[in-house]
């Protein structure tokens, strides 16, 4: 479904983020980018949702280049990926409810099913009784389970994180970036940096 | 299309009584400028009114001979009516009925009652009182024609150079009073732009972080900006209403108290003849201020 080919990403003044990247991912996979502070973690999920464009090489969503999507195209780009960032990225004036059911809102989908899938989705993450608090007041670990669930529902999910525990209890594909190089891609890896 | 209007509805309503300090901020901003904004309007009435009530003092007296025949002076009235459409009114005032209107003023002073039985007769001549709806040049072309050769025969003198300072005085007042409040509206009304679009700002600031990630989920520009751009009317609705009703309670209550100082000038009565216009400046400013202000900070932030 993504595909990077040879992606590399200069910031001005000759920063490179990324150097020559390739890798793909595959629609419902759930991959985690791990990797020391700086490393290229965020700049590579930018690209992934065509927030930002490659300066060398090409990104591709379903065979399409995503620096020439149109809004529509990012726009479904965006829904079919959940993306988790290191600062999970809730909305902070929505409930956990309220974060959850919008994503599934942005999607179109029904009421009903969002009523029925929201509670259930929070009960599987450990918030079910915690439905009516807003992001501030969650603990870390709250925040991160939430942000995962958001990017859940049957979507292909791309995790930053800097949380060893949580990337090795996954037990799924890791992808180790260090100083915009990927130096490991294991489809049943564990947090080594 | 309609589940969703539905829940960018749901959205602004949630987000309007969830965040009731900036609500409430908002709002305040807003109903003061609009009031501010109703103030003005009703200052160009008062102003207006004023304006007309000195002009309406204002008129040109032509003195016809003491022989000139009553038909000849009515002609006149009506040839001074044709000369331009700029002259309101021709008052015809006969030797009688001046010498009436001079004994009804001061028949009760002695020393001018005698003086009066002194000269002997009706010393008064008939004249016509010429009162002008435009400004001091008005004025004065009507009375060079008066002075001119048609009427050179029947008219004896025009009272219009004793006049004429304080006639061209007023209106130059009149003109600066007018150009002074054009200014100064135009004034208030940029600043009270400025104050609601940074309010609007502040209440959308907190949500700029939410904006991005709602960009990064992949939500439309228009499910994003639309409960803001809601929000912004609802702020603009609700601070009409309160305005309405503040302005309909002080007009009603100081209204009296207004026609003390100024006679026949009924600010309530001005407040229900214009009503539509009232209603129209303060639901058109609060609400298009509202959903402009929203509209160009959401904008401003998707773009990040």
């Amino acid at each position: 479904m993504i595909k990077f080919q040879n992606v590399t990403k200069i910031y001005q003044e000759n920063i490179i983020v990324l150097q020559d990247v390739s890798f793909e991912i595959k629609e419902g996979e759930f991959v985690s980018i791990v990797g020391k502070s700086g490393a290229g973690k965020t700049t590579l999920i930018r690209m992934i949702l065509g927030l930002e464009f490659p300066t060398y090489g090409e990104v591709f969503f379903d065979g399409e280049s995503v620096s020439k999507a149109n809004s529509k195209i990012l726009q479904k780009i965006r829904r079919k990926i959940g993306s988790v960032y290191q600062d999970y990225r809730l909305l902070p004036a929505k409930t956990v409810y309220e974060n959850v059911a919008y994503i599934m809102e942005v999607e179109g989908k029904e009421n009903e099913e969002i009523e029925v899938e929201v509670p259930r989705v929070l009960e599987i993450i450990g918030l079910g009784d915690k439905m009516n608090n807003f992001p501030r007041e969650l603990s870390g670990g709250e925040q991160q389970r939430l942000s995962i669930a958001r990017a859940l529902s049957g979507k292909t999910v791309v995790l930053s994180t800097h949380n060893r525990e949580i990337v090795n209890k996954l037990g799924k594909r890791v992808i180790t970036i260090e100083n915009g190089i990927i130096i490991r891609d294991e489809e049943k890896g564990r947090f080594i940096i | 299309m309609f589940t969703n209007l539905k829940r960018v509805f749901n959205f602004a309503l949630v987000d309007f009584f969830r965040n009731k300090g900036i609500s409430i901020a908002a709002i305040f901003v807003l109903t003061t400028t609009i009031l501010l904004i109703t103030g003005l309007f009703f200052m160009h009435g008062v102003s207006n009114f004023l304006i007309s009530t000195i002009q309406n003092k204002i008129d040109i007296t032509a003195y016809f001979k003491a022989d000139v025949p009553e038909q000849d002076i009515l002609n006149a009235k009506d040839e001074i009516l044709k000369i331009s459409s700029e002259v309101k009114n021709v008052e015809y005032i006969s030797k009688e009925d001046a010498l009436y209107d001079f004994t009804q003023k001061h028949g009760d002073d002695p020393t001018i009652s005698g003086a009066l039985q002194e000269v002997g007769g009706n010393p008064f001549l008939p004249s016509l009182n010429i009162i002008m709806a435009s400004g001091a040049s008005g004025y004065e072309k009507v009375a060079t024609i008066l002075q001119g050769d048609q009427f050179i025969d029947l008219i004896e003198k025009v009272d219009f150079s004793q006049k004429k300072v304080t006639i061209e005085k007023i209106f130059s007042i009149s003109a600066t009073i007018n150009k002074f409040g054009l200014i100064l509206a135009v004034i208030l009304f940029l600043v009270a732009i400025v104050v609601v679009f940074n309010t609007i700002k502040l209440a959308i600031n907190g949500s700029r972080e939410e904006i991005t990630t709602m960009r990064i989920v992949g939500a439309s520009s228009w499910f994003i900006k639309s409960p803001f751009i809601i929000q912004g009317a609802m702020f603009g609705f609700v601070s009409f209403i309160i305005c309405f009703f503040v302005t309909f309670i002080l007009a009603f209550l100081v209204s009296s108290s207004v026609e003390i100082i100024m006679p026949g000038f009924n600010l309530f009565k001005y407040f229900t003849s214009n009503i539509f216009i009232i209603i129209l400046i303060q639901l058109g400013f609060g609400v298009a201020m509202g959903v402009v202000s929203s509209f160009i900070v959401v904008n401003k932030y998707l773009k990040v």
